[in-house]
């Protein structure tokens, strides 16, 4: 859609209005006045997501060609493509508030903008494919629902279709440990020591503790989020334990406990300096992560430009077409005028 | 800079099934009509939400300003007797 246009009239009348938008909880579209800071935090957090998105392809990814079966091949494919598509669906997204996709993708790939931290640990057993799908694609589903009602519209929409999709992403996950659960001892204690690599990033990935979250604050009052890191954290961790007891899996926190008066579990604190140095670009895989998203896009450039270029020729062919038909209707013409049989 | 930041934008539209309208889904980059189609497929049908696929470059759209104090829209702000329930009926009057 076209960039947005700034409007002439006074911006305090337009920002009465965009309040008025927000406080009827009606969306914001494309072309409608926006508050720069709105647009900045926007771009900011779709292109983060989008992202997230991309990069989250690499660690599932690693496991397709080493897929257990045709069946667990064919899934892994699938969901690593549905990533992709996510990816895109938000790249989308950021472009209706006037981004340009390739920046970002040079953004992503200079390191000037982030994607989630999480996908800074490595994969490194089978069941850690099963216990991405079921925590990290979890905790994807707790964070994105609320995101179907974000004030701007595309973002909101791009959130819907992603949601649909994420659920089978959490259940291929969760069956997958489960049939590795009812195998050997040695798959019960990969699925375990996966649980125990993974559970304490997933907390993570719902950002700081609220206390220390700068930005939420001005997001919330904008409906661009609509609950807090530390809401969001609690309902992951409330969903997740009776499926870890389920599964016959301890997650590995020995303060988690039920607590009787609040109705929720009780947990221990991630630890908030690891996600500050994963954040900050000293995880476990933050290089490779993307030095492999940079070769691949320089791996695709020939791609890129020989569509291009094809496109040009077919134009070209289809002007000089054009041409030619018109001439020959021309010649035709004032062959008839002239009486000459054509 | 390649030459991806030169390959045209294109709105995408899906007929979900039969009877119903084309719904605009979202947008793509794609070098020409088409591979417009192609990645719309991949891309917006993957789990057989369409049966027909529109593709249109984003500038080639004309569209009205979404603001809500445009007197564009204000000719159909005023006439109420345009609907139904503006003529009050009696009761006792079936069928109507």
């Amino acid at each position: 859609m076209p960039v947005p246009e700034s409007g002439a009239e006074p911006q305090t009348a337009a920002q009465t209005r965009f309040d008025h938008t927000l406080a009827r909880d009606q969306r914001i579209e494309p072309r409608d006045w926006m508050p720069e800071g709105y647009r900045a935090t926007l771009v900011r957090q779709i292109a983060q997501h989008a992202h997230s998105e991309i990069i989250g392809m690499q660690p599932e990814g690693e496991w397709i060609t080493r897929a257990p079966s045709l069946r667990r091949k064919a899934i892994l494919f699938a969901k690593v493509q549905d990533e992709a598509g996510h990816g895109l669906y938000l790249y989308s997204a950021a472009e209706t508030l006037g981004a340009d996709r390739a920046d970002l993708t040079e953004r992503l790939i200079s390191g000037r903008q982030k994607y989630s931290s999480i996908f800074n640990y490595p994969t490194l057993s089978y069941a850690d494919v099963g216990v991405i799908g079921w925590f990290v694609d979890g905790a994807a589903i707790c964070n994105q629902v609320p995101l179907c009602r974000s004030s701007y519209g595309p973002y909101a929409r791009a959130m819907v279709r992603i949601c649909k999709e994420e659920s089978f992403h959490q259940r291929q996950g969760y069956e997958l440990l489960l049939t590795m659960m009812r195998g050997s001892e040695k798959q019960r204690a990969q699925v375990q020591d996966a649980v125990d690599r993974w559970w304490w990033p997933s907390l993570m990935m719902f950002g700081p503790p609220d206390g220390n979250s700068p930005n939420s604050e001005r997001s919330m009052a904008w409906r661009i989020k609509r609950h807090s890191n530390d809401e969001l954290r609690q309902r992951f961790v409330d969903m997740t334990v009776p499926q870890a007891e389920r599964l016959g899996v301890t997650l590995p926190d020995p303060e988690l406990v039920w607590n009787e008066e609040r109705e929720v579990w009780d947990f221990g604190t991630p630890d908030w300096s690891e996600l500050q140095r994963v954040i900050s670009g000293d995880g476990p895989c933050n290089q490779a992560r993307v030095e492999r998203r940079r070769q691949a896009h320089e791996d695709g450039a020939w791609v890129r430009e020989a569509a291009a270029a094809h496109a040009a020729r077919q134009q070209d062919r289809q002007a000089a077409q054009d041409q030619q038909a018109a001439q020959d209707r021309q010649t035709a013409q004032t062959a008839q005028l002239k009486g000459v049989p054509a | 800079m390649t030459a991806r930041s030169e390959w045209p934008l294109y709105e995408v539209f899906v007929r979900g099934k039969r009877g119903l309208n084309h719904v605009h889904v979202g947008s793509l980059h794609a070098p020409d009509e088409r591979m417009a189609l192609t990645n719309a497929r991949d891309l917006y049908t993957r789990r057989n939400e369409g049966v027909s696929i529109w593709v249109v470059r984003s500038d080639a759209i004309t569209a009205s300003t979404s603001d809500e104090i445009d007197p564009f829209f204000a000719p159909s702000g005023d006439k109420v007797y345009r609907h139904p329930t503006f003529y009050a009926i009696p009761d006792d009057v079936p069928h109507i």
